[in-house]
């Protein structure tokens, strides 16, 4: 594409017969990109004098921003926490995969391992965009080893740790390196957390509140620290109870920094959280949702029994369990069916559900103004969905990453 | 003059779209050959941007060799203001329509030079052959564009301060807050929009009926300035029934005995 002065410059593509996400709302509006990023077709035709180079009919689809997952342990048989020699190519297959759950950022989550693990593991998991390879790695959540003994839920307990004696000197020696950590687990109730959280915080790192027995002062004073996220409402932490509410109080707490509100995880596969929990959290604080897969390596793969590491287990449909127990093995639902089941279990509107997957993550990591969104200047990380949010395709940097099969033909 | 009635707002937009739409097709407007269109803002002629919307999206209508020129625009207002006429443009016309950016002329109400602006805007009328069809509308005070109540009937594009009624009238886009109104606008002259070869004005709604009276029944009188097309050869006037309540019943019944040619 050839300009008045002869210059090659970069086309215009033009999303049309659709209807965008965008300033909280459904609009039937046509979403137009250049060079990887959503811009504003107003001031390219008064700025520039530019019309679109080329047109996509998008059949009147819905365009959504790209799902973020900000807890995902692996998934299509690969475990993030095993050391093996090829990390990356574990990480990366996963990242390919989830594109056709509509996700196109994701934190790579190492559940409670020890230090070895994490100095061999972590620094094979860099920072990395996405594009036809894979969703994008936003950073590693750490989710754990300064957890609750009592709250440690599936972590092993061999390789939980403190921090009492030196603080954060203590963590940077359980992980090695911070460098691609982008959120860390803890239980605030650990001795020297408030220093631990206000360090992690000054080096850019989500702090959130998880695997834990503390009441509601000491998450309240957590937050005050710096703490932002919890990690899977509800489960692995105290019951809310009226007269101490604990971590989950958090929600609707009024000792907050002002301006700030807690962002929290849920996992809406059906099976985790009861769907009266689901909506009491929502209703409670609906701008705080985040929807998280949590999945394991189960992810993905067909029914039936199947090894993963040390454990046997078994897929049925959308539940694993462990093999021959009808104990839950994790979850295995893919993002955009905990999409669209917190849809249908809280009956909200179809933007806020879709924001629980995309919009509230970014602004937990900070990362509104690039993704997340539709709005201008943004990364053209987007989904395409019919009205009942089934992913059609995935586009990564305005380029089609991912397709349905019978949009194929 | 032609004063056309139509029963109700949404017959009033489909003549006047219609209208436009044949005098284009008729043109047979090409590379060499743009039919040029003077374009309003306003309430009043959205019916009729939407009606034209759906020819071009039906087929029968391309603006590919149209070049158009806007009455007016505010001055001070940053260009992507939801209330700025190049949004009111973009959102309500060009963006669903396909015409060439570099063809669609409007005021910049924020250059350095204001009135070097307005010279420029004239002397692209002057080099695109001028306006082959100009359509307008009619304030309640009688304004046409922003030519208020004693604008010179022979003037040209130029910088116009508004007057209090138009303020009003413009409050309840600006969160009804009168201190975010602009006061200053850019603003075509009476003088260019009779330069071009015909005028069309659209009227509709009972609160416009005063000043159609006085722009049609009484003199020609800078206090209401659309009177000066009373002196422009081919000016239609397309209305609704409720703009025609402050006429003569002699005058409506005149016009409407003669029925669209």
């Amino acid at each position: 594409m050839r300009d008045g002065r002869g210059t090659v410059r970069a086309p215009v593509l033009q999303f049309t017969n659709c209807r965008i996400l965008r300033g909280r709302r459904l609009l039937r509006e046509d979403l137009w990109v250049r060079e990887g990023h959503i811009v504003d077709p107003e001031k390219l035709f008064f700025e520039e004098r530019l019309v679109a180079d080329q047109q996509r009919d998008c059949g009147g689809c819905i365009l959504a921003p790209g799902f973020i997952d900000v807890q995902i342990n692996g998934g299509f048989g690969v475990d993030f926490s095993q050391a093996t020699e090829d990390v990356s190519s574990g990480v990366a297959l996963v990242a390919q995969r989830i594109l056709s759950h509509g996700v196109t950022s994701f934190c790579p989550t190492l559940v409670t391992s020890p230090p070895e693990i994490y100095h061999k593991v972590l620094p094979q998991i860099p920072v990395k965009s996405g594009g036809p390879h894979g969703a994008g790695v936003l950073g590693v959540h750490l989710e754990g080893p300064f957890i609750s003994r009592e709250k440690r839920g599936a972590h092993p307990e061999a390789h939980l740790r403190s921090y009492e004696a030196n603080a954060f000197h203590d963590v940077l020696a359980t992980y090695g390196s911070l460098d691609n950590v982008r959120i860390v687990t803890l239980a605030p109730e650990l001795g020297r957390s408030h220093e631990v959280i206000q360090a992690l915080t000054a080096r850019g790192i989500c702090v959130s509140l998880g695997h834990s027995v503390a009441n509601l002062r000491v998450a309240e004073e957590a937050v005050q620290s710096g703490a932002t996220f919890i990690t899977h409402l509800f489960n692995a932490m105290l019951p809310f109870h009226h007269r101490d509410p604990g971590i989950v109080g958090l929600l609707t707490s009024d000792r907050l920094p002002p301006g700030r509100h807690i962002f929290y995880g849920m996992i809406s596969d059906g099976m985790h959280t009861n769907p009266a929990a689901l909506r009491i959290a929502h209703r409670a604080h609906p701008q705080g949702m985040v929807l998280v897969t949590d999945a394991v390596p189960a992810l993905g793969l067909g029914n039936g029994r199947h090894t993963l590491g040390q454990q046997e287990v078994e897929v049925d449909g959308l539940t694993a369990y462990v093999a021959g127990t009808k104990t839950l093995s994790g979850s295995i639902a893919p993002m955009d069916v905990c999409v669209r089941h917190f849809l249908q279990a809280t009956g909200c509107s179809v933007e806020s559900a879709l924001e629980a997957a995309s919009l509230h993550p970014a602004q937990l990591l900070g990362l509104e103004k690039h993704k997340g969104t539709l709005d201008f200047g943004a990364d053209a990380d987007f989904v395409m969905l019919d009205d009942s949010l089934h992913v059609r395709a995935t586009y990564i940097s305005g380029e089609l990453v991912w397709q349905a099969e019978e949009a194929r033909q | 003059m032609r004063l056309v009635i139509l029963d109700n707002y949404d017959l009033a937009s489909e003549w006047a779209a219609k209208y436009i739409c044949n005098r284009i097709i008729q043109f047979k407007p090409g590379q060499d050959r743009y039919f040029t269109l003077g374009l309003p803002t306003g309430s009043t002629p959205l019916g009729c941007y939407k009606k034209l919307i759906e020819y071009h999206k039906n087929g029968d209508l391309s603006f590919k060799y149209v070049k158009t020129f806007n009455m007016d625009e505010y001055v001070g207002l940053p260009r992507n203001h939801p209330e700025s006429y190049h949004s009111y443009m973009w959102n309500n016309f060009f963006k669903h329509v396909d015409i060439d950016p570099n063809n669609a002329h409007i005021l910049d109400g924020n250059a350095a030079d204001l009135q070097a602006e307005c010279d420029a805007f004239e002397k692209k009328i002057k080099e695109a052959g001028g306006i082959d069809l100009f359509v307008g509308g009619i304030g309640p005070d009688g304004h046409i564009a922003f030519n208020e109540p004693g604008s010179s009937l022979v003037s040209r594009t130029r910088l116009k301060t508004l007057a209090m009624d138009t303020i009003l009238a413009n409050a309840k886009y600006f969160d009804g807050d009168l201190s975010k109104v602009p006061t200053m606008a850019l603003t075509v002259g009476v003088g260019t929009v009779m330069d071009a070869r015909e005028v069309m004005i659209l009227i509709t709604g009972a609160h416009k009926a005063f000043a159609l009276y006085k722009a049609i029944e009484e003199g020609v009188n800078h206090m209401w300035t659309v009177s000066a097309f009373q002196q422009h050869p081919r000016t239609i006037f397309v209305c609704d029934e409720d703009a025609t309540l402050e006429l003569r019943v002699k005058t409506v019944k005149y016009f409407k005995g003669h029925g669209p040619l």
